[in-house]
């Protein structure tokens, strides 16, 4: 369950004075849903993401994540959170296993346990021919493969993912976008951004368009073009940013 | 606090770094193999050097005293010195080095002596190079000779003693024991080294351990880890310091085998030019209390370290900001080897400089234990200041996200 009550982030500029790069944005996003939070670049999503992560800290509001408050209780929230976006990298020194079992480890997680957990999302992800493999020697299918694992260790109830598909080619994308449907049917509390109409289209059960700093629109792809009389995504995108 | 999870990054931050090549080489490469190489290969290099120009027959030229060839005889029968022909562009010659002196006989020298009329005998050299020195020398210690044969030949032809123009003798003689007079040439330079090699051993992984880790992008990856920000530093700070010690001990260790090898070395080649740069002697005492006085440094240097380049946004930023560092800690260092500089109550409280000043102090064998807690002290004031300093940095949204 993500609740997010009112989230405002200001950023200090040097110029401009303090500028809202997120301006009190509120949603909720259920388990065994996808939530597609939709905007240009600039539009706010990532800081949005990354205060539900607990990476930055909101300047105002809160949101209650997997049913702790960020404010209050910020590591909590992250032992429940998987998060994923192209910025999180992996150590390059570190084989593939290892860099799982550092993040199970830091989870509190004890060797017998994990180590049974990572055997078999090893097998499931098929990583066991390059398990030993340092990451920066590897592809960036199995880099890919190697931060999902990374995200799934602990056995996340919520999963946020930022903007996970940048960057990478039609095979890479499709293993992301198996993989979210995959956390929806596992029960998991999804939210993931993107600028990419499709992939909304395709995956998400809820749509929030969010647009300099602030959410425009909310609902289902149906009532989307129920309500603003439009049958193509990107032009209802259009008609919410520019009125 | 979780001694857990801090145990955890640090473990993980070890690991890793011990498979960076630039990492292994500066905390381990350099301090093996560069000190051994500094202490014998200049050491050597100097003392052969010396041994050679002291084994050169030097050039000299005999100008005027063409009347007085019972002086320029003598002159010619002088052995380890070859004469040349006179010419007059000796000042040129010896400038550049194609003689080493000359000397200028006044006219009439011989017939002058004779009478015991006043004069002067001008030596000709290049004055700071170590040859022509030796030349000059030689020539000097030939008219002092002859000088002092003079006056005794004078003293006896008038029946006087000699004590009459040598009515004492003064004579100069140790009595420190050798280690402070090893203490004395070598003692500011051990501590300056080990405070260099204390900040350079922790610089290159402060630096990849926080900038880098914003450089490779894996800083949003491991905040996104339930461990708390206060201990992913502490688990950083942990394996700086780590790099920073075992630095200073490999380097210190080797330069302490090196001594002890290249004494023998070298005492072999030039007895008296390696004796006294030689006498040196650690005792397990001094080093077991110059790493106690270190030890808080090492902290002090880490944590300063991984907050400053906690700041910058890649690995360049980091060197250009530390790079100035490196001058700010060497001239403390420095400063204690200036003579005359010494201990007290104000400097133990100068960071770095107190450090360099005890450490100078134990090689040489006294042991201010008053000063050495009051310095121990003090460096750890500052040790948990820079610690703090950079716990608080690591809270900040601003630092760890500039772009």
């Amino acid at each position: 369950m993500i609740e997010a009550r009112h989230l405002v982030k200001k950023f200090r500029d040097k110029k401009r004075g303090a500028l809202p790069a997120v301006d009190g944005v509120s949603f909720s996003c259920r388990p065994g849903e996808i939530y597609g939070l939709l905007g240009a670049n600039g539009a706010g999503k990532t800081t949005t993401l990354r205060m539900l992560a607990t990476i930055l800290a909101p300047t105002e509001g809160t949101a209650i994540v997997g049913g702790f408050d960020v404010n209050k209780e910020p590591e909590k929230v992250r032992a429940c959170v998987g998060f994923l976006s192209t910025a999180t990298a992996l150590y390059g020194r570190l084989s593939a296993f290892e860099m799982v079992q550092y993040f199970g480890r830091l989870h509190g997680m004890d060797d017998p346990a994990l180590g049974r957990r990572i055997d078999s999302i090893f097998d499931r992800l098929e990583m066991n021919e390059f398990r030993d493999r340092r990451c920066d020697k590897l592809s960036t299918g199995m880099k890919q493969k190697v931060s999902i694992a990374r995200t799934l260790v602990h056995d996340p109830s919520v999963m946020i993912f930022d903007e996970p598909t940048v960057g990478l080619d039609v095979m890479a994308a499709r293993t992301i976008a198996g993989f979210i449907r995959e956390c929806r049917d596992a029960g998991k509390t999804v939210i993931f951004s993107t600028h990419v109409m499709s992939e909304v289209e395709k995956l998400c059960d809820h749509i929030g368009i969010i647009h300099n700093g602030k959410l425009m629109a909310e609902g289902t792809l149906t009532e989307l073009r129920r309500q603003y009389a439009l049958q193509d995504l990107e032009d209802i995108f259009v008609k919410v940013v520019e009125p | 606090m979780s001694l857990r999870n801090i145990g955890i990054v640090y473990r993980k931050e070890l690991i890793d770094s011990l498979r960076d090549r630039r990492t292994v080489i500066s905390m381990i490469v350099v301090p093996i193999f560069v000190m051994p190489l500094l202490t014998i290969g200049i050491g050597g290099v100097l003392v052969s050097q010396v041994g050679r120009a002291m084994d050169e027959v030097p050039k000299v030229m005999i100008l005027g005293g063409h009347d007085s060839p019972n002086v320029r005889k003598q002159l010619s029968e002088l052995k380890r010195v070859s004469i040349v022909p006179e010419k007059p562009d000796y000042a040129e010659e010896i400038s550049n080095k194609q003689i080493r002196a000359a000397v200028d006989i006044p006219e009439g020298f011989d017939a002058k002596l004779a009478a015991g009329e006043p004069m002067t005998v001008k030596i000709y050299m290049y004055e700071g190079e170590i040859k022509s020195g030796f030349g000059a020398d030689r020539l000097q210690k030939f008219f002092r000779d002859l000088r002092d044969r003079t006056v005794q030949q004078n003293l006896r032809e008038r029946q006087l003693p000699e004590s009459i123009i040598q009515p004492f003798d003064i004579r100069e003689q140790n009595v420190a024991p050798p280690e402070k007079v090893g203490g004395a040439v070598l003692g500011g330079l051990v501590p300056y080294f080990v405070i260099l090699l204390c900040l350079t051993g922790a610089m290159y992984p402060a630096m990849d351990l926080t900038a880098g880790e914003k450089e490779r992008g894996t800083i949003e990856t491991i905040l996104c880890s339930p461990v708390s920000r206060t201990h992913l530093v502490l688990g950083k700070f942990l394996m700086v310091l780590t790099a920073s010690v075992a630095t200073a001990v490999l380097s210190l260790s080797s330069m302490a085998l090196s001594f002890g090898a290249g004494k023998k070395l070298l005492l072999g080649v030039a007895q008296g030019a390696a004796d006294s740069a030689m006498q040196i002697t650690i005792s397990g005492k001094a080093v077991a209390s110059i790493f106690l006085v270190v030890f808080p440094l090492a902290v002090f240097f880490s944590a300063a370290l991984l907050a400053i380049s906690l700041f910058a946004k890649s690995f360049k930023e980091a060197q250009s900001y530390l790079s100035p560092l490196m001058i700010v800690v060497v001239l403390p260092a420095v400063a204690a080897m200036i003579p005359g500089v010494d201990l007290n109550a104000k400097l133990a409280l100068v960071p770095v400089l107190n450090t360099s000043l005890v450490a100078k102090e134990i090689i040489a064998g006294t042991y201010h234990w008053n000063y050495i807690a009051i310095i121990f002290a003090s460096s750890s004031v500052y040790a948990a200041a820079a610690i703090a300093v950079a716990v608080k940095l690591f809270q900040r949204e601003d630092v760890l996200f500039r772009t």
